[in-house]
């Protein structure tokens, strides 16, 4: 039975709430909102409230609404206040609309009230007598700087393993990225790093930005007014609702054709269909994993017609030939497009067999993308995301794209674009990470190898969201368990004689774990000390979303408990670390861990983003509102920050960081499976399992696992699977099922799915009920770039429906009219 | 059965909105009692409506009904199973608002595999599992509402699960 709320009724906010801008935290969209708050013995009316309209009456479509999720009630400077947080119709990115995710923002802040999201850190625990305890601040930072001091004194600081997301939006944003990066690129120069949601320190589309192309250069209104939008392994209805339902679409309905590339039928190929009309929709299922064949033949058969643009060719891109070889660093050469083409060249008949797609199709998509229209040139946006990089062969797939963009003129130009979709939003900066070097370190490999002896981890859960999860959690749970022994064993001696016990530990093989998050996360179980960051809104924070709207996200309430921005842990644990560094006699060293007396995010903010962008202040942002300015900002003018509609209008292309600012072509060359293991892999296994995501969730559901009405729906993983498939294993709708393979196992919740084709699964992501991570075998690119797409795996049934999968809906997704 | 017809002129209704709205309001269609304006309970007060008799129902055809007052468009399904929730002597019979609880676009009835679609933003609600949202942006399920049947076969909604579309509070 589905999950009810039983609520009738809402406190209506009166006319003079107080009004906040928000934008929201979770995808990369960036959909804007207003966060209004008023006391607890305060309403408004029917009539007199704050959205100025007559709440007595039924509103119509589109209309103003607050639905109970976007209600709570909250701490502001220590009060308990309602709190409704709506969509704003004024701000461009989202016209007044809402997902699933941003709809929840206000139900998902922890409420000691309503009692919402009380799964959320108050205070510092530390690992102590078996269990965790709570503590202050500066216990738990002292620890944490007294064994991080001994350890890169007496060893180095290689044997710091660093963990940090990098990316805006919830915990991360300028600020936040600002304040770790300072701490580790600047006062260390820590070198065994990784990201979030990859195994090493280093861009997603790397290829694209050494062709000289940022990933995100366009703007969203360009899908408004573009000929064809081709979407390339990305699932945008899903993954970046708004821009799909608010900018896609408006393409569509004025004509546009669209291109989906994935070997998956989504409910974005059905919702394309609905408004542009199915002879306007194009879906290219190609065999998984051949994307770069398909965009090789587009590349050839779009230059061998001539629909190229070739002023844009001679005047942007490189002319002579090899621009930069193939090497350790570049796993494929780039130059003019000749040389590119020379390698790439690949004819429509030869992708067809590679792609297993019909060869019409793919000259459909040519001419779709190119054919000049009445003798002008054709306007294309093109937009990728997960299914290529996280996919085969990330650099060359990568710049096998950009390829086509740049044959056709259609970047820098309105209605054109080649960009990544995007995940979080962004908000990166940070000292040079230089030192890290090209081939990063492969992070997760180092640690299973026995290497590094403490481990930061910056809200990240690599038990949910790596590969080869299941080795890693096995190898990190018993080296973390070595110190909690040594832990429990000297837990009461005093703290020089817990460091010791501890650096012992790790010298014999052990891993002393911090983690820095908002809750107690999984990885968070192995950990030592676990430090309580906060959110966004809970304090302020700066980002960009996937047009580079830079917007400040206002703090409406407090922070929960002792939480602090992680950019003010950050500057505490260098102080405790310039401290400790001082006591142990280590002076010049000590002196590089200043600089951190930051009393509040904004310190932050402006000792790093504003030291570069010096027109960009609080202040400022503030007047700019939800529709903010989108990078970069080129000056502040009539009271206005000035900024920049799309990237490289000038034709002069800056990414890779050329004098000569010419764009270049990337000589793909297809190598099958690139990552070590798949092609074996696949030729074992029954099924492809597809790792995907769903709008239901954000990210790892670190707030949804607490949230009733998504784990109502969705009270296990879901595993996409074709009817037929499920007979033969005889698996009925919810059945619990069991993917296996060499790597390790998962499970998940059988969903029949009459698109799914026969021996392809897909399974949803980061689920802390069965991490698909867990089947995705070690193998990366040259530039450790992981690919979670292709994986293959047998699957067995482990048990029948339980009550809670019994309850759930097994209907198709996808809409019908 | 709400074809796609009538959900047509059913929005074009809707959307002249609010003059209609003031006209309806706290009344059902039928024989209901009016609402109480007076919202000191800590509940709100629901107006019984009657919707239809058992007699009316043809499985799996649903009847356009209106509650708790003219502006809320809903549906009364029977479907020839018993639900969770459903009423009735086969217990099969379950009402619910048809205003999508995403932006309140007016959704329509898909009898192949029982599911109200929204033509807004493509969201859809599976009638035979409570109103569970199957896919979309809605952040909460299909309001259904509290089905009571008379020993005479009149079926009477009397509540509902979820706050509906476009309203601080189900009785207005
Ligand atoms: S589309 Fe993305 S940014 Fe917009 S409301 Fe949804 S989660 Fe938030
Ligand atoms: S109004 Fe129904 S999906 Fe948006």
């Amino acid at each position: 039975m589905a999950y009810k709320r039983q609520i009738d009724r809402l406190p209506i906010p009166p006319a003079d709430a107080k009004v906040h801008n928000v934008t929201c935290h979770y995808c990369i969209v960036g959909c804007g909102y207003k966060a209004y708050t008023w006391p607890r013995n305060k309403q408004g009316t029917l009539s007199d409230n704050a959205f100025g309209i007559d709440l007595g009456e039924q509103q119509g479509a589109d209309g103003t609404w607050v639905a109970p999720s976007m209600y709570n009630m909250v701490k502001q400077d220590g009060k308990d206040v309602h709190l409704a947080v709506v969509p704003d119709k004024e701000c461009v990115v989202n016209s007044g609309l809402v997902s699933i995710r941003g709809g929840r923002m206000a139900e998902n802040r922890p409420s000691k009230v309503t009692g919402t999201q009380n799964q959320r850190l108050s205070d510092p625990i530390v690992w102590r007598n078996g269990v965790w305890q709570p503590t202050s601040w500066d216990d738990a930072l002292d620890l944490v700087a007294r064994v991080t001091a001994r350890i890169i004194t007496e060893g180095s600081e290689d044997d710091l393993l660093l963990s940090m997301f990098d990316h805006g939006g919830s915990a991360g944003g300028y600020e936040n990225t600002w304040g770790t990066g300072k701490l580790y690129f600047g006062s260390m120069k820590i070198k065994n790093a990784r990201i979030h949601n990859r195994p090493g320190y280093n861009s997603e589309v790397h290829s694209s930005r050494d062709m000289g192309v940022d990933e995100l250069q366009y703007r969203y209104s360009d899908y408004e007014v573009t000929d064809t939008i081709m979407i390339v392994g990305a699932n945008p209805l899903e993954t970046q609702t708004n821009l799909f339902l608010n900018h896609m679409r408006k393409g569509l309905e004025n004509g546009a054709k669209f291109i989906m590339v994935d070997p998956r039928r989504t409910v974005t190929v059905n919702a394309a269909e609905e408004v542009a009309g199915a002879e306007n929709v194009l879906h290219l299922a190609i065999d998984p994993g051949s994307d770069m064949a398909l965009f090789n033949a587009l590349f050839t058969y779009i230059v061998d017609q001539g629909w190229t643009d070739s002023e844009f060719i001679k005047n942007s891109t490189f002319q002579s030939g090899e621009a930069v070889p193939e090497d350790a660093a570049h796993p494929s050469g780039l130059g003019s497009l000749e040389y590119a083409l020379a390698t790439c060249r690949t004819s429509t008949a030869e992708a067809a067999e590679i792609c297993k797609v019909d060869e019409s199709d793919i000259i459909k998509a040519a001419e779709w993308l190119a054919k000049p229209k009445d003798g002008e040139r054709k306007k294309a946006v093109i937009a990728y995301e997960k299914g290529v990089i996280w996919g085969n062969d990330n650099y060359r797939t990568v710049g096998s794209i950009v390829n086509i963009a740049l044959a056709t003129g259609n970047i820098g130009r309105e209605g054109g674009g080649c960009c990544r979709l995007g995940g979080h939003q962004e908000g990166y900066y940070r000292p040079s990470d230089a030192h890290v070097g090209r081939p990063a370190t492969y992070v997760d490999q180092l640690l299973i190898s026995g290497g590094g002896k403490v481990q930061h981890i910056w809200a990240c859960d690599h038990y949910k969201t790596t590969l080869n999860a299941a080795q890693y959690k096995s190898v990190h749970r018993k080296r973390a368990a070595m110190v909690k022994d040594a832990m429990d064993a000297s837990a009461a001696g005093t703290r020089e004689q817990q460091v010791d016990a501890i650096v012992a530990a790790v010298n014999a093989g052990g891993l002393f774990v911090v983690d820095v998050d908002i809750h107690h996360s999984q990885i968070g179980q192995n950990a030592h000390v676990v430090l309580p960051a906060c959110e966004s809104n809970e304090m302020n924070l700066t980002s960009m979303n996937g047009e580079r709207r830079l917007r400040l996200s206002e703090k409406y309430m407090d922070r929960y408990g002792n939480s602090l921005p992680d950019c003010l842990i950050a500057a505490k644990l260098a102080q405790n670390m310039e401290r400790v560094l001082r006591e142990m006699g280590h002076d010049d060293y000590a002196d590089q861990f200043k600089g951190f007396d930051w009393e509040t995010e904004e310190d932050a903010f402006m000792d790093g983003y504003h030291g570069g962008n010096p027109d960009v202040t609080y202040d400022r942002l503030r007047a700019m509102g939800n529709n903010g300015v989108q990078e970069p900002v080129q000056g502040f003018e009539n009271g206005k920050l000035v900024g920049t509609d799309r990237l490289y209008m000038d034709g002069k292309f800056t990414r890779h960081g050329r004098d000569d600012k010419k764009a270049l072509f990337c000589a793909a060359s297809w190598r099958g499976l690139q990552a070590p293991g798949k092609e074996q892999e696949r030729a074992n296994h029954k099924f492809w399992v597809n790792n995907v995501r769903a709008n239901i969730f954000w990210q790892n559901q670190f707030l949804d696992k607490d949230n009733d009405f998504i784990q109502d729906r969705f009270p296990y993983p879901f595993i996409e699977m074709n009817a037929d498939d499920m007979v033969e294993i005889g698996v009925n709708p919810g059945d619990l099922v069991e993917i296996h393979n060499e790597n390790g196992s998962t499970q998940g919740m059988a969903y029949p799915t009459d698109t799914a084709a026969r021996g392809q699964v897909a399974m949803v992501f980061g689920s802390p009920a069965g991490s698909q991570g867990n089947v995705v075998n070690p193998g990366v690119n040259e530039l450790v770039l992981p690919d979670y797409k292709h994986t293959w795996g047998n699957i067995r049934k482990l048990a029948d429906a339980t009550p809670a999968a019994r309850s759930v809906s097994f209907k198709s997704k996808e809409y019908t009219s | 059965m709400r074809c796609k017809k009538m959900v047509d002129v059913g929005r074009r209704q809707f959307l002249r909105g609010s003059a209609m709205a003031a006209a309806g309001a706290a009344a059902t269609t039928v024989t209901g009692t009016a609402a109480q304006a007076t919202p000191a309970n800590a509940q709100v007060d629901y107006p019984s409506g009657k919707l239809a008799n058992l007699a009316d129902l043809v499985v799996n055809e649903p009847l356009d009904i209106e509650y708790p007052d003219a502006d809320s468009p809903g549906v009364l399904i029977k479907l020839g199973e018993a639900v969770e929730g459903g009423v009735g002597p086969d217990g099969d019979i379950v009402a619910y608002s048809v205003l999508c609880p995403h932006k309140g676009y007016q959704m329509s009835y898909n009898s192949d595999d029982r599911t109200m679609n929204c033509p807004g933003h493509f969201s859809r609600f599976d009638v035979e599992a409570g109103g569970q949202q199957v896919w979309g942006h809605a952040t909460q399920n299909l309001p259904q509402f509290t089905l009571r049947v008379a020993e005479n076969g009149d079926i009477f909604a009397e509540g509902a699960s979820d706050l509906i579309f476009g309203r601080p509070s189900n009785v207005l």
